[in-house]
């Protein structure tokens, strides 16, 4: 039996199953609107799981699903040394989201990660403490700009309304994931020139420390070419 | 393969005896740390390394990541000096990879609170730990944050860009982007051009509403500190040229105090610290070190925790997958930061051994004599 994690409800869900269904391999949901059980058709020895979308990088990791759909930021942030952990099956092409750097619109001499980090070493001499960054995704903003070479700031956890830490001084500067921007623009904060951190979108992964004997493998041989996939190395 | 707990914890009793018959008071620190004191001074990248929980009442703690800061700490609030400590248990380290690397491992250290004669207190720890390893014909590395330091202090330019080079000593790549910046070698990026333009056109003004906690004052300073460096000329070429002369510097120890004394003629300020250096390596050979064997590497400690400013040392196996069985070096800065309040420091040197290294070499060693 091969195992397959999909997000448990809402548009993720609606469109993975769609992008299944549009492959000629039916996901639905069964039993009572409440219940989360699934069903597959179109392909034998296939079971769905239902999960929420952030806990499907843990299961993965912990080879309890072999394939499972999540964003690609969510894999990112939660796993470390990701590539060794799943291999990325397919890019699903929709659960488009950006994490961005954004700052106050008001600072006028921020524009990119260099001004950032001159910024943060200015307001630490001047305040005493290291520059805030609100943020959920604490890996991935973390290896960023230990990569770009910033220093003297520090990261604060918040888990939602993250816009609003600046104007409620919890924080100085956020990484968020934005679409459109909008939410950034009516909370007066701009994007930093570079201060892209990853492009997510929603893709399907493969666990690599699965347990691929009893017959998983096999399932996952007939599925690929069902799906249009080949493979990936080391799987 | 790798020797048990037990087998660690003798070899690090057996050093830690070493290091009191030298002269030090054994002293013991909370595997439970506050994790305030070590995130303001080691950033967010300790986040990434050590383990963090939280106590109910003391707020956000740290499984000891080292044992310099406690030991530091407690140096402060009441030791008297000059003064020797030495201490050994665990430390733990969350290891972002996945690998060999162990989470939780021991450590056997040394430490030296001196006000006179630095060369003799670098030296003393240095060929204490490397002639307690001598018997296991590993490679000992040293190298001198302090002569960069005063290299990059001593460059003629100006103050802003000295403190902004200093800043990034221990990031290297960053460091050599700024040095190129500054020396007029890396274009001006395209976001930077607009905005110098705007401060030049006098359209730099504050166009959104002020949020949070920095100030008008603090942006319009910067706006002004932005204006005065593209206004100041570039680095000198060759003045770049000698300082990267400086940090690719790789040789053993003579020859490398002898091309340090040639660049010292051209870049003074570092003069203070090559004699030093000097006068180290004298200290080391009168404490019976092979200084002819000694590799000096000028960015020795560079990608490290940045709290070393002089003296810095390594000593590794040949596996290169290995981490150093011992490293250490001098921190007089340290004490200032973690002295706060009474505004009191002191000249401090140090260094660890892993004991579970050190078992395991040994154990593969009587294996090859077998």
């Amino acid at each position: 039996m091969l195992k397959l994690g999909v997000p448990s409800k809402g548009r993720l869900m609606e469109q993975t199953f769609e992008w299944f269904g549009a492959r000629g391999l039916t996901l639905a949901r069964t039993g009572s609107d409440r219940e989360y059980a699934g069903a597959v058709m179109g392909c034998e020895g296939v079971e769905l799981v239902l999960l929420s979308a952030g806990e499907i990088p843990r299961e993965l990791a912990a080879g309890r699903i072999h394939l499972g759909v999540t964003g690609s930021d969510l894999v990112r942030d939660r796993l470390a040394d990701w590539p060794d952990q799943v291999a990325e099956l397919a890019a699903l092409g929709f659960g488009h989201a950006d994490l961005i750097l954004a700052v106050p619109a008001c600072w006028v001499d921020v524009e990119t990660l260099d001004d950032l980090d001159a910024a943060a070493a200015a307001f630490r001499r001047a305040h005493g403490f290291r520059l805030r960054i609100a943020t959920k995704y604490h890996r991935l903003v973390r290896e960023f700009l230990q990569d770009q070479g910033v220093a003297d700031y520090q990261l604060v956890d918040s888990q939602g309304a993250t816009e609003g830490t600046v104007k409620n001084l919890t924080a100085e500067a956020i990484a968020d994931i934005t679409s459109s921007g909008e939410t950034l623009r009516a909370n007066h904060l701009r994007i930093l020139t570079g201060g892209l951190i990853h492009e997510s979108q929603a893709m399907l992964f493969a666990a690599r420390g699965a347990d691929w004997t009893n017959g998983a493998s096999e399932v996952l041989d007939h599925l690929l070419p069902v799906l249009g996939l080949t493979r990936p190395q080391g799987l | 393969m790798s020797p048990d707990k037990a087998e660690a914890r003798a070899t690090g009793q057996r050093l830690l005896a070493a290091f009191r018959e030298a002269g030090a008071a054994e002293v013991e620190a909370d595997i439970l740390q506050p994790a305030e004191v070590l995130l303001d001074l080691y950033g967010e990248d300790i986040r990434a390394r050590a383990f963090v929980t939280q106590d109910p009442l003391r707020g956000e703690m740290m499984l000891r990541p080292d044992f310099t800061v406690p030991v530091v700490q407690m140096h402060m609030a009441n030791g008297a000096d000059p003064a020797r400590y030495c201490y050994f248990g665990e430390v733990f380290r969350k290891q972002g990879h996945r690998g060999p690397r162990a989470p939780e491992y021991f450590q056997v250290g040394y430490e030296v609170f001196a006000r006179d004669d630095a060369p003799a207190a670098d030296a003393e720890v240095f060929a204490l730990i490397a002639g307690l390893l001598a018997p296991l014909g590993l490679r000992a590395a040293i190298g001198d944050i302090g002569i960069l330091m005063a290299a990059v202090g001593g460059l003629n330019t100006l103050p802003g860009r000295k403190a902004a080079l200093l800043r990034h000593i221990w990031r290297p790549r960053r460091f050599h982007a700024l040095l190129d910046r500054f020396g007029g070698k890396a274009p001006v990026p395209a976001a930077r051009a607009d905005l110098l333009a705007r401060i030049a056109a006098g359209t730099a003004d504050i166009d959104a509403p002020l949020i949070g906690l920095r100030s008008a004052a603090e942006i319009e300073s910067r706006l002004a500190a932005l204006a005065e460096d593209a206004a100041a000329p570039p680095i000198a070429t060759a003045e770049v040229a000698l300082l990267n002369a400086l940090f690719d510097l790789a040789a053993p120890a003579p020859e490398a105090l002898s091309r340090l004394q040639d660049l010292a003629r051209e870049m003074p300020a570092i003069a203070p610290a090559v004699a030093g250096l000097a006068r180290r390596l004298d200290a080391m050979a009168t404490r019976g070190v092979d200084v002819a064997a000694l590799a000096f590497e000028a960015s020795h400690g560079r990608s490290t925790m940045e709290y070393y400013d002089g003296f810095v040392f390594s000593v590794r196996a040949a596996d290169p997958a290995l981490p150093p069985v011992a490293s250490g070096g001098r921190y007089d800065a340290l004490t200032r930061v973690l002295g706060r309040g009474g505004g009191r420091s002191i000249p401090a040197v140090g260094g660890v051994i892993r004991p579970g290294l050190v078992a395991s070499l040994e154990a593969s060693l009587e294996a090859q004599a077998c």
